[in-house]
């Protein structure tokens, strides 16, 4: 994946969590390919924002950066559902 | 051996934690005026691994120095020692480089180009072999503190081996499969520089107390072997949310509820402990011991309560989480260092005035620590109400009534810079014009 190495490079973790895993200063990013419209990434991505830095990136890197996260929101969901939860407290996911 | 080089470089590391923190936590605040002059990305680097070099570098040259104080550890593995503590310092430093020059690469909290994970395994290699050497022929190893400063040489070496597996292209085809042996080699990894930590404190315990028996009684091995067992097994509170085997999810849940009794324990010595507090509290070193032990039964009862997944789908990926790594980092790990650096350099002897700056400077540490926590606290729950109950999507809405509360915490760090840094500055002083505990 070309996108995990560009994710590190950029050191995305720093402000982004996956499974809620990573800084605290942007939101998680597990399920942002599902949840809202590509374009959305992608426009957050290449520009950043008054808050997120913008990193310069290039096109494919961008989309090098989107894979990767539709990668990674196939994977499962970060937020766990109340009928997962079993009565010992524990969860049963699938 | 250079021990005071390795003092003065691991305080050098916390003092560049401490000065890193308060600048990403404004950063973090105000990033539309500083996004370009002090940037989040790297300043959180940068601060995380100070600290975790700070804690890492600490531990080792304590458990050395009092090491040497019990049996004198030959010279050839002196010279392997010190050949691994010169490319341990001198990779930290080219990490440092790295930082400064925007490259990264590496995981979360070891963000560096992952190559220079090469010489720090080959120095902890070094270590191994020179302190093995020394620790397999010491006649005594009875006392659990030696036991428990193997231990903790031992899995280190494990979890940074851990640690680097996505290495593996096998690993890293399944995102799942990666997350999960990231975070057991992180949670572990913890684990075992509380092996080395926690013993210093206990070797701390018997030598001001003399009573050997403190570290040599059924109680405490028995701890030893749970906590050996949290070590291995309890890393799966990490990640209760990743959908891994459930199994994993399971044990964890149940060997994390063995904490209960580490809490139960504490609370039943209490009495014991508070007269045996009362005799030493005149001493610095004292202090810090028992400040650490204050700050250890708060954090495991909210490591306990997190453990729960139940709780867990509150606080995960809140500041709760943060309130768990830096009170227990800076609550437990750095007090003990900073109680056994203390006893290394004598600082129960130096000048009323020395003492007297650093029991300020311990006394601002101490109450700024305590706001920072329950700011940290406060913030991860409302986080957790707010996206978990409330269900508030826009990040920016969720977040806004949490920014008053991370706005005290980053005005206590700099209470926490202030107090920590007259501790450093004086303890820099001391280690420059004094010999050391047993040199
Ligand atoms: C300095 C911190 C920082 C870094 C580094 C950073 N981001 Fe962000 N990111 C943010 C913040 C803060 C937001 C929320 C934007 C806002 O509110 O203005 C955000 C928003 C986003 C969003 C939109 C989320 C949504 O809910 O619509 C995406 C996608 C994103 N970032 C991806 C990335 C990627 C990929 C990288 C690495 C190349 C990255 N970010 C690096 C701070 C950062
Ligand atoms: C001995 C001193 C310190 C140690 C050992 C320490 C340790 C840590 C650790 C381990 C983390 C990672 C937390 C996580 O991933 O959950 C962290 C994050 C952080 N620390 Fe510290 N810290 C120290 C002092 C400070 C100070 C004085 C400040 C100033 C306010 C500070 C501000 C921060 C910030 C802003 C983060 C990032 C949190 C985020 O991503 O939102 N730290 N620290």
């Amino acid at each position: 994946m070309k996108g995990a190495s560009i994710w590190r490079e950029k050191n995305c973790q720093s402000c982004h969590q996956l499974y809620g895993l990573g800084g605290y200063m942007g939101p998680d990013l597990t399920n942002i390919m599902s949840s809202k419209a590509e374009n959305n990434a992608r426009t957050f991505i290449k520009y950043g924002t008054g808050k997120m830095p913008n990193l310069h990136l290039n096109n494919e890197e961008v989309d090098n950066l989107v894979a990767y996260l539709s990668w990674i929101d196939k994977t499962g969901k970060s937020e766990v559902n109340d009928s997962n939860i079993h009565w010992t407290g524990s969860y049963i996911i699938k | 051996m250079r021990y005071k080089v390795y003092l003065i470089f691991s305080l050098v590391m916390l003092q560049v934690a401490l000065l890193c923190g308060v600048l990403s936590s404004y950063s973090f605040l105000y990033p539309e005026t500083l996004k370009n002059i002090v940037p989040f990305q790297q300043l959180r680097p940068m601060h995380v691994s100070a600290a975790l070099f700070w804690i890492i570098s600490a531990a080792v040259t304590s458990l050395l120095v009092h090491s040497n104080h019990i049996a004198v550890i030959k010279t050839a593995n002196k010279r392997l020692i010190n050949t691994a503590a010169g490319i341990w310092a001198l990779t930290i430093t080219v990490i440092f480089a790295y930082y400064t020059m925007n490259k990264y690469g590496g995981r979360e909290y070891w963000e560096f180009p992952p190559w220079l994970g090469i010489p720090l395994l080959l120095s902890w290699i070094l270590l191994m072999v020179g302190y093995g050497i020394y620790w397999l022929n010491l006649k005594n190893k009875k006392p659990l503190y030696q036991i428990m400063w193997a231990t903790g040489i031992l899995f280190f070496l494990l979890t940074f081996i851990e640690q680097n597996i996505w290495h593996i292209a096998w690993i890293r085809q399944s995102y799942i499969r990666e997350v999960t042996m990231q975070w057991k080699a992180n949670g572990s990894m913890v684990g075992a520089w509380n092996q080395m930590i926690y013993g210093t404190s206990l070797y701390m315990m018997v030598k001001m107390s003399g009573d050997k028996s403190i570290a040599e009684n059924k109680k405490v091995y028995a701890f030893y072997f749970l906590s050996l067992s949290n070590l291995m097994f309890n890393w799966g509170h990490h990640i209760y949310n990743v959908p891994t085997a459930s199994w994993v999810r399971h044990i964890s849940y149940f060997i994390s509820m063995t904490e209960w009794l580490f809490l139960i324990s504490m609370i039943q010595s209490f009495k014991l402990k508070t007269s045996e507090y009362n005799k030493h509290k005149h001493l610095i070193c004292y202090k810090f011991i028992i400040a650490s032990e204050v700050w250890l039964f708060l954090n495991l009862l909210l490591a306990i309560m997190m453990s729960i997944p139940a709780i867990n789908k509150y606080t995960h990926g809140t500041h709760i989480t943060v309130a768990h790594a830096m009170g227990t980092t800076i609550g437990i790990n750095t007090m003990i260092l900073l109680g056994s650096i203390g006893y290394i350099c004598k600082i129960d002897t130096a000048s009323v005035k020395v003492k007297k700056a650093v029991t300020t400077g311990y006394n601002i540490a101490q109450v700024s620590l305590l706001i920072f926590w329950l700011c940290l606290v406060v913030a991860g729950l409302t986080k957790g109400y707010r996206s978990r109950v409330l269900q508030i999507k826009d990040f920016q809405t969720m977040m806004t009534p949490i920014y008053p509360f991370l706005k005290l915490f980053a005005v206590a760090g700099i209470g926490l810079l202030a107090g920590m840094g007259m501790i450093i500055y004086n303890y820099l002083k001391q280690l420059y014009s004094k010999r050391l505990h047993h040199e």
